[in-house]
């Protein structure tokens, strides 16, 4: 029996065991949309803006571990993805678009919404496929998963032209996939991990550094064993935070740019700093000649081409994390080494920067401080709801003062920074996960790039909370001008804003506003007990900064504490 | 250092963009490209002539590698070689400098491949600096056009890059 490209997609997808799209159709995807409507188990989100239906994709695929899918139409349809594949793209996250084309004889003739989406995305894809011949349709849609999935994970795009959503042929999904130009390097090498495992024995101020492979291989509880085996501290990058209890005695916190200061303290004075699924981020490292400038670096990944990137690697591990993590762990449980007594100098004074300056900020009593914002979500959730961020200010309170249990828990935009991401993500992991809390920790500015997904949310009925610390400022960049651009405020402040709860209410959602500190924890309670979309406003103290902060080229150790 | 890298690619519509918006994307340096499909038709062949220290070649190998289509990089500059190019040279062909094109042409055992009353046509294969020192010797007698090949290089011996 033969089956239309549309009916191929629709079948593919099935058999992928993707059964939620994120999308919005259009003239080309038309066909696909038609077997949508006749196969109601392919369930779709029907978004307000393409950007919002990736970052869903993406917040889907975080919270959750499956890859995400979003389905757009051609030209301005998939031209609107790219920020949200590029997001993808820079954190790792697996996940699949599907642009519709024009058809393959007009491709080329500035045809009626057309765009070369394949050569406009190409260097923020994972890799990316033009189907010209319905023949090879599911194949390519086998190899998408695949690709986006494996090895280092990544974003992959589909463009289908309208003709081949048309053409005819068998259905016939391939079972496996080989690729003999794509053999991911997934077992870690045994003789690097036994020079891994020696170096830590040797070391006497060790760090593990860890970075969002952690939780893309779901290696916490790994993580978890290697450090209390060796008692040796941990610090996550922003991307890495979930991977180890915040709580827990070894947990450094985020380093970095504004990371805790017993962290950058830690990593400027470690003998060996082992890297694991982190990258040595230009905001995590700091000055470069500077960063960790007495350590042996180990680092352990999955891409060969993150190691010795930035850092030159003394002990380079290539392979899955989780498979180096299992293996290290064998060869450190044959250890004789006494960990406890080894280490208990670099923990004793560890301890003393923990004391020397913790997160802190000056409490009142008249106005709402945004960290308090945050620190009162955690007491209220418990830790127990999926956070996600926008960017700026509110993203770094969140990353200091969450305290996080377990990975695939707090949902940000590391790598490329965009602001728009958290809400569209929220969306993604209350579609992942119905039941769960789950909280935007947002901007005033940022919710504004993709505020309106309120229609998407009340749409499905997610229960997603957005809470805005509003500052009435592009916050973090006001902060930068007020360190270091002599308190020149150009073009940071939004001096009209919208009436956000009335904005709320205009998209049939709860909206709640809070002023005053007694307010914050009942304004959550109530959101939190209302099970349908929120936006709560809190109005912040407008110029409260994010200590401690490295400057950008300072080395770690040189942070501004307030 | 200047280096000579082979990458065996799946033929595929798209590759050639994606290798060089790789080198233009991270900022790498490309000096010359040359591509051509190998005897199995799937698969292409291409010579990558780029300058950079040790730390940027290792970048550029794996990024190289990295690419989905990629499916063998091999860097020659640890290793003896093979190296070829090929030049065409235009000159303007006077009777008192004919004879000295024509020895020129000789002596690098090139090849008139075209002529005119005005113009002769030369071709030249070799080393790259061959083809060099040839277009330097050739230049003082009047070049009106000139078209060079990117360099392909091959290993010595067994070894192969497919
Ligand atoms: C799409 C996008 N545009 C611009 C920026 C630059 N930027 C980084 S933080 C920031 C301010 C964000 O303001 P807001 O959302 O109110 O957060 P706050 O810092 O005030 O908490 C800006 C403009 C960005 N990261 N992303
Ligand atoms: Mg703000």
């Amino acid at each position: 029996m033969e089956y239309t490209g549309a009916e191929i997609f629709v079948k593919s997808l099935l058999k992928q065991g993707a059964d939620l799209i994120f999308g919005y159709p259009g003239g080309v995807v038309l066909p696909i949309y038609d077997e949508l409507f006749k196969t109601p188990k392919l369930r779709h989100i029907l978004v307000r803006h393409e950007q919002g239906a990736v970052h869903m994709a993406d917040g889907f695929a975080r919270a959750n571990g499956k890859p995400g899918v979003a389905l757009v139409t051609s030209g301005p349809g998939a031209t609107n993805t790219v920020t949200g594949i590029a997001t993808a793209n820079m954190d790792s996250i697996p996940i699949v678009v599907f642009t519709g084309q024009v058809p393959t004889g007009l491709i080329g003739n500035d045809a009626f919404q057309e765009a070369d989406i394949i050569g406009i995305t190409r260097p923020c894809v994972k890799h990316s496929y033009l189907v010209r011949d319905v023949k090879d349709l599911a194949s390519t849609i086998a190899e998408a998963f695949y690709i986006a999935t494996t090895g280092r994970p990544g974003p992959v795009v589909v463009d289908l032209p309208k003709d081949v959503l048309l053409a005819k042929t068998k259905f016939e999904y391939p079972e496996t996939v080989e690729l003999r130009s794509y053999r991911p390097t997934t077992s870690a090498n045994k003789r690097q991990i036994d020079k891994l495992a020696a170096a830590l024995e040797e070391a006497k101020r060790p760090v593990l550094y860890v970075g969002g492979g952690m939780i893309l291989t779901n290696a916490a509880a790994e993580l978890k064993k290697l450090a209390h085996t060796i008692q040796a501290p941990v610090t996550m990058t922003l991307m890495g935070l979930g991977s180890f209890p915040s709580l827990d005695d070894l947990c450094l916190g985020m380093l970095g740019m504004h990371g805790t200061y017993r962290a950058n303290m830690a990593v400027t004075h470690t003998d060996l700093i082992v890297a694991l699924g982190a990258r040595f981020d230009d905001r995590v490292t700091g000055k470069l000649d500077e960063f960790a400038p007495n350590a042996k670096v180990a680092h352990v990944d999955v891409d060969p081409t993150a190691i010795s990137k930035n850092v030159p690697t003394h002990i380079p591990v290539v392979g899955d994390l989780k498979d180096a993590m299992k293996k290290l762990n064998a060869v450190i449980a044959e250890s004789k080494v006494d960990w406890k007594t080894k280490h208990k100098p670099w923990l004793a004074q560890i301890d003393e920067w923990k004391h020397a300056n913790k997160l802190e900020y000056v409490k009142k009593t008249n106005v709402i401080k945004p960290q308090f914002v945050v620190e009162e979500i955690d007491r209220v959730t418990g830790g127990d709801a999926i956070f996600t961020t926008e960017v700026g200010q509110n993203q770094m309170w969140a990353a200091q003062y969450l305290t996080l249990k377990r990975p695939r828990t707090f949902l940000t935009s590391g790598g490329l920074g965009t602001m728009g991401y958290g809400f569209p993500a929220a969306i993604g992991a209350q579609a992942a996960f119905p039941d769960k809390v789950v909280i935007d920790i947002a901007g005033d500015g940022s919710i504004q790039m993709n505020i309106q997904e309120l229609g998407t949310a009340v749409q499905q009925r997610l229960p997603v909370i957005v809470v805005i610390l509003n500052n009435g400022f592009l916050g973090m960049v006001r902060q930068w001008q007020q360190l270091f651009h002599g308190n020149r405020y150009a073009y940071t402040c939004m001096e009209s804003q919208p009436d956000f709860v009335k904005l709320a209410e205009a998209y049939g959602a709860l909206g709640i506003r809070a002023t005053k500190p007694e307010e914050v924890g009942p304004a959550l309670e109530k959101a939190i007990a209302a099970r349908r979309p929120t936006i709560i406003d809190f109005v912040v103290d407008r110029e409260e900064n994010v200590y401690p902060m490295v400057p950008a080229g300072s080395p770690l150790n040189k942070m501004l504490l307030a | 250092m200047r280096h000579t890298i082979s990458v065996l690619v799946e033929n595929k519509f798209g590759v050639l963009a994606r290798i060089s918006g790789l080198f233009s994307g991270r900022g790498f340096n490309i000096e010359s490209l040359s591509v051509a499909p190998t005897l199995d038709l799937t698969t292409s062949r291409m010579t990558i002539i780029t300058r950079g220290d040790d730390a940027i070649i290792e970048q550029v190998t794996k990024q190289l590698n990295k690419l989905i289509d990629v499916i063998k990089v091999i860097d020659f500059s640890d290793e003896d070689f093979i190296e070829r190019g090929i030049v065409l040279v235009k000159v303007n062909s006077e009777p008192n400098n004919r004879a000295e094109i024509l020895r020129m042409t000789e002596i690098f055992r090139g090849k008139v491949v075209d002529v005119s009353t005005k113009t002769y046509t030369i071709e030249v294969t070799g080393a790259e600096a061959k083809v060099s020192a040839f277009v330097e010797m050739i230049k003082p007698l009047g070049i009106i056009e000139i078209a060079r090949s990117g360099k392909i290089a091959m290993s010595r011996g067994k070894k192969t890059l497919g």
